[in-house]
């Protein structure tokens, strides 16, 4: 049990970071990526390609692979991103499916089907574990992820806060025609926003490779297991990422060890399908004056000769409250 | 009030998409006509690849219905595909005689659709998108709970094998062109209605469209419903002409990646474009499916160009170029200038 929740804990620092790149282009150009998990699996080839043709150290392979990444996602925003946006919500999601499918059989035809990782790759980072009870042990691997997912979003977070160019990506997040009025070229923005996207996404990435074992279509449930962290998070604040990122990782992770190994993503998604609702039940709740008072209503024709006046008079004053 | 009537001198009359599409419905009717007699003179082969393509329409005239004309964007159809074969399978071993459990097995799916309609509908664009991805996954997850299913392995509707090839080929493909047949008469007498009007509405602007008091979640939910339908139709289709059924194939996004690529090539919120798509989508499978991955990476390449270069897809074009004009939707005022 006690194994579990911190198995979980690590995994979801590897969700915060794959969601990273994800939250961080909704929230700042309102842009779902629909190829988000392709291009984390890119990343990862990228890496294998890098070790096994050119012989790089893994390590190296994956700080090399960066650069590209960034390019890429650049060279993507302003090609490709950029002439969607323009054209409403309908064209980003198509394109961006369609790219997924370029990367994912395009990834299949240059690597072919075999799954491949690069835990051979990385001695014994990849099976050694620190003992901390008799019974406890954690991974190496899963805390130097969880470590390096921490350190980036903290790098990413004060780059936000105290740099130009974070001062620039809140300034456009928040109101992209008032940024450009104070000279603030939004285009530009959300091109390094991309490229830093991409560098989020490559990293998680090449981590999920060193972790597990990989294919080219591997994409779409990256995807998935993103956008479930940043909508259980909340959308648009990367410490919210993180935390949904725990809260799948949790889920998911409890799933396999109390119910069976089946429900490992089966409960990631029902944790954040009931987060939905929940949120949108919210809603309406706090429209309708609190939970009880919801409650209260639904229930309204079996509790209704109770005190159905006093749920009127309050439900009508809430509302006035509530303009 | 008179100040108008002087300047608008102009007499109009209206035109109604059944009296321009009038010919075009004939003929429409008449190639239906033509092709249930086609297994009483065609091989078996023509028969067989006839029944694909009568999928492959049903599946794009299903997604253009959705993303085309109410706006809603799903990645997560195949949900609808798989459960249609599913319930078909379960509906069969069940006891139940194959075809009208094809049928009866998509009215399941319209139910189960209806259920997830309330809270899928409640997001927008994006997150609608996603969320219905991920409803597919919990889907195909909770199938392969299913003994039958046997987890991966997938299992076969043996129930088939009852029937002579000759006559279950036959029947596989009367009972497509039957169901492509009633679903495009669906979608055209819907997207002509009022409900086509309002979720066309919708699409273009929701709160405009809530304001003049049009009942947004509703008309949404009947478009999704109906959507859903023919996606597990279709998927009842596959599974009588494949036999087989495994869950990663049945509630593969590859569905969607070619419903969208259909849509996107023939020409979205258009009634024949889709059709145009499914056809061309057929053909570069016949000819081109040979080369595997690279093929389907293709299919993603033209599908973007189509998406960035031809929004209107081929039927749009043409449609705007030369002025054709097949099976329009609405009412055309038609103005008379005096002289």
């Amino acid at each position: 049990m006690l194994d579990s929740l911190i198995q979980g804990l690590l995994l979801g620092g590897y969700y915060a970071m794959l969601a990273a790149g994800l939250s961080l282009m909704f929230g700042v150009a309102k842009f779902i990526n629909l190829a988000h998990g392709d291009l984390a699996i890119l990343g990862a080839y990228l890496v294998l390609f890098g070790v096994d043709q050119l012989g790089f150290s893994p390590w190296l392979a994956v700080l090399l692979s960066l650069p590209v990444m960034a390019l890429l996602g650049w060279l993507l925003q302003k090609f490709l991103f950029t002439r969607t946006q323009a054209a409403g919500f309908l064209l980003p999601l198509l394109v961006t499916f369609g790219l997924g499918a370029v990367l994912q059989n395009g990834l299949f035809g240059v690597f072919g089907s075999d799954t491949r990782s690069l835990a051979n790759y990385i001695g014994d980072l990849s099976w050694d574990s620190w003992q901390i009870t008799d019974e406890l042990s954690v991974g190496k691997l899963p805390v130097t992820t969880f470590a390096i997912a921490i350190l980036v979003l903290s790098g990413l977070q004060l780059m936000l806060s105290f740099t130009r160019l974070g001062r620039a990506i809140r300034a456009t997040a928040s109101d992209p025609e008032a940024a450009e009025l104070n000279g603030i070229n939004s285009h530009a923005v959300h091109r390094s926003v991309a490229a830093i996207a991409m560098v989020l996404t490559a990293l998680a990435g090449s981590l999920l490779a060193m972790r597990a074992q990989i294919t080219p279509y591997d994409g779409p449930m990256q995807l998935i297991f993103a956008f479930e962290a940043v909508v259980i998070g909340g959308i648009g604040s990367l410490w919210g990422t993180l935390v949904g990122g725990i809260v799948l990782g949790i889920s998911q992770s409890l799933g396999a060890t109390l119910i069976s190994s089946q429900w490992f993503q089966l409960t990631g998604h029902l944790v954040f399908l009931a987060v939905l609702s929940v949120r949108f039940y919210g809603t309406i709740a706090h429209q309708r004056g609190g939970w009880w008072m919801l409650i209260k209503q639904l229930a309204g024709p079996m509790t209704g000769w109770l005190s159905q006046g006093s749920i009127k008079a309050k439900a009508t004053k809430t509302r006035i409250k509530n303009g | 009030m008179k100040q108008f009537s002087r300047e608008t001198p102009e007499r109009f009359t209206t035109e109604r998409w059944y009296q321009v599409g009038r010919p075009a419905l004939l003929i429409g009717v008449l190639l239906l006509v033509v092709l249930a007699t086609v297994p009483f003179w065609s091989s078996g082969l023509v028969v067989d690849k006839l029944t694909t393509l009568f999928v492959y329409i049903l599946l794009a005239v299903m997604w253009n219905l959705l993303a085309g004309y109410a706006g809603l964007v799903s990645v997560g159809q195949q949900a609808f595909f798989g459960l249609g074969a599913y319930f078909a399978l379960r509906l069969v071993e069940m006891g139940m005689s194959p075809y009208p459990a094809f049928f009866v097995g998509a009215l399941g799916c319209a139910v189960i659709a209806l259920f997830i309609s309330v809270f899928a509908l409640k997001f927008k664009d994006g997150e609608f998108a996603i969320a219905m991805w991920v409803t597919a996954e919990v889907i195909r997850i909770l199938v392969m709970f299913d003994p039958i299913v046997q987890g991966e392995t997938g299992t076969s509707l043996l129930a088939m094998n009852q029937y002579e090839p000759e006559f279950r080929r036959n029947s596989n493909f009367w009972f497509g062109l039957v169901a492509m047949a009633g679903m495009l008469g669906l979608v055209l007498w819907l997207i002509n209605s009022r409900i086509g009007a309002a979720a066309q509405a919708i699409r273009d602007d929701e709160e405009a469209a809530n304001s003049v008091g049009i009942r947004v979640m509703r008309v949404r939910q009947i478009i999704f419903v109906v959507a859903a339908f023919g996606c597990a139709l279709a998927g009842a289709i596959w599974l009588a002409s494949a036999v087989t059924f495994q869950p990663r194939t049945y509630f593969g996004v590859q569905w969607t990646v070619f419903m969208l690529f259909m849509v996107l090539v023939g020409g979205l919120k258009t009634f024949e474009g889709p059709i145009i798509g499914a056809i061309v989508f057929f053909l570069l499978q016949e000819f081109l499916g040979v080369y595997g991955v690279w093929y389907l990476a293709g299919l993603g390449v033209v599908a973007i160009l189509f998406a960035l270069c031809v929004p209107n897809g081929i039927w749009g074009e043409l449609e705007q170029r030369r002025g054709l004009r097949l099976l329009p939707t609405g009412v055309m005022l038609k103005l008379q200038t005096k002289d």
